[in-house]
């Protein structure tokens, strides 16, 4: 692991991580508020968070029973939401090899942060690294965020300091990379415009997912020189 | 809150995460499905973007979060360090939010 840290792309991958972990930690307090407003005791906002681990669906399930919505369809939601983390792991899968009990621990980190911090790296070495790194601090600082959010209780509102857009920013900051390249960018923009399109009409959580359906622009098979251009990008 | 709630959301979405990564992970898969899957990441990450920035429930909104976001791109287009595209979104925000 030093050996390892001695790389300065190394470095570069697990400063990217940890940061990325604090900054989703800053957020994890405004999880940490809302659970509270939604009734659940501190304890209860922690074991969310601990449990779950999965920011979107816990904000949908949060949100939907504050708005006095049935524990079921909170349920409902949080899953529908839920199940891209299943499409990430099918994702990682090829990357993550090893022990099943490695992987067993590896599918609780398996989240859109540590997913699309390791896909963005271009070698198996540091995309293991940016997956394990991003995966644990944000696990640590969600976690730290939800227990300060929940103490604090309702004397925080998150939208003072724009932690609301804190969120989409970091996105932003992770999908750039990635839009190298005819495809990725067909796939972003497709992505983008069928999920506001969505918005409106489908269920809470629905449009992420058919947002995914713009995957279907890596179908036909690259022309050779398409191939060799993606190459010389490089 | 019902902690039997709180147990089968964790169980769940548990369950979806295991389920791609363990049990139908592992295994050799036809290019044409690597393509796709190589693409995950650059659509669902934009779809969250315009999902975080523009929307409140199922309203589609143009409000601060739209200029701090805005702030963001620039940042990472000018190929500022990621806390900085980070804290430039959320400051951005902020700014606008306190003016209007």
């Amino acid at each position: 692991m030093f050996q390892l840290l001695r790389d300065p792309r190394t470095r570069t991958v697990v400063t990217a991580s940890i940061t990325l972990g604090v900054a989703v930690g800053v957020f994890g307090i405004s999880f940490g508020v809302g659970a509270v407003s939604a009734h659940a005791t501190v304890l209860q906002a922690c074991a969310i968070s601990l449990l779950v681990f999965t920011g979107a669906s816990q904000f949908s399930a949060i949100s939907v029973l504050l708005a006095g919505g049935s524990y079921s369809s909170a349920l409902g939601g949080a899953l529908v939401l839920g199940a891209r983390n299943g499409v990430y792991g099918l994702a990682m899968s090829t990357h993550l090899t090893g022990r099943l009990g490695t992987r067993v621990l590896a599918a609780q980190l398996t989240i859109d942060e540590s997913t699309s911090m390791a896909l963005a790296q271009d070698d198996e070495q540091h995309r293991r690294v940016a997956f394990w790194i991003t995966g644990c601090s944000v696990f640590v600082f969600w976690n730290l965020g939800t227990l300060v959010g929940a103490l604090a209780g309702r004397a925080i509102d998150p939208q003072t300091f724009g932690l609301d857009a804190a969120f989409p920013a970091a996105y932003v900051a992770m999908v750039w990379p990635l839009l190298r390249g005819r495809r990725p960018l067909m796939a972003a923009a497709i992505g983008a415009v069928v999920c506001v399109a969505l918005i409106p009409f489908a269920p809470i959580g629905v449009p992420i997912l058919c947002a995914a359906l713009a995957v279907l622009v890596g179908v036909p098979a690259p022309a050779p020189i398409e191939t060799r251009a993606a190459e010389v990008s490089r | 809150m019902s902690w039997w709630f709180i147990l089968v959301l964790a169980a769940g979405c548990y369950a979806c995460k295991v389920i791609g990564l363990v049990v139908l992970g592992g295994r050799v898969l036809p290019p044409v499905v690597e393509r796709c899957l190589a693409l995950i990441p650059a659509a669902m990450i934009s779809a969250l973007v315009v999902l975080n920035t523009f929307s409140t429930g199922h309203d589609l909104t143009i409000d601060a979060r739209a200029a701090g976001v805005g702030a963001a791109v620039v940042a990472a287009w000018r190929k500022a360090p990621f806390i900085a595209v980070i804290v430039i979104g959320a400051a951005v925000t902020a700014g606008v939010r306190a003016m209007s």
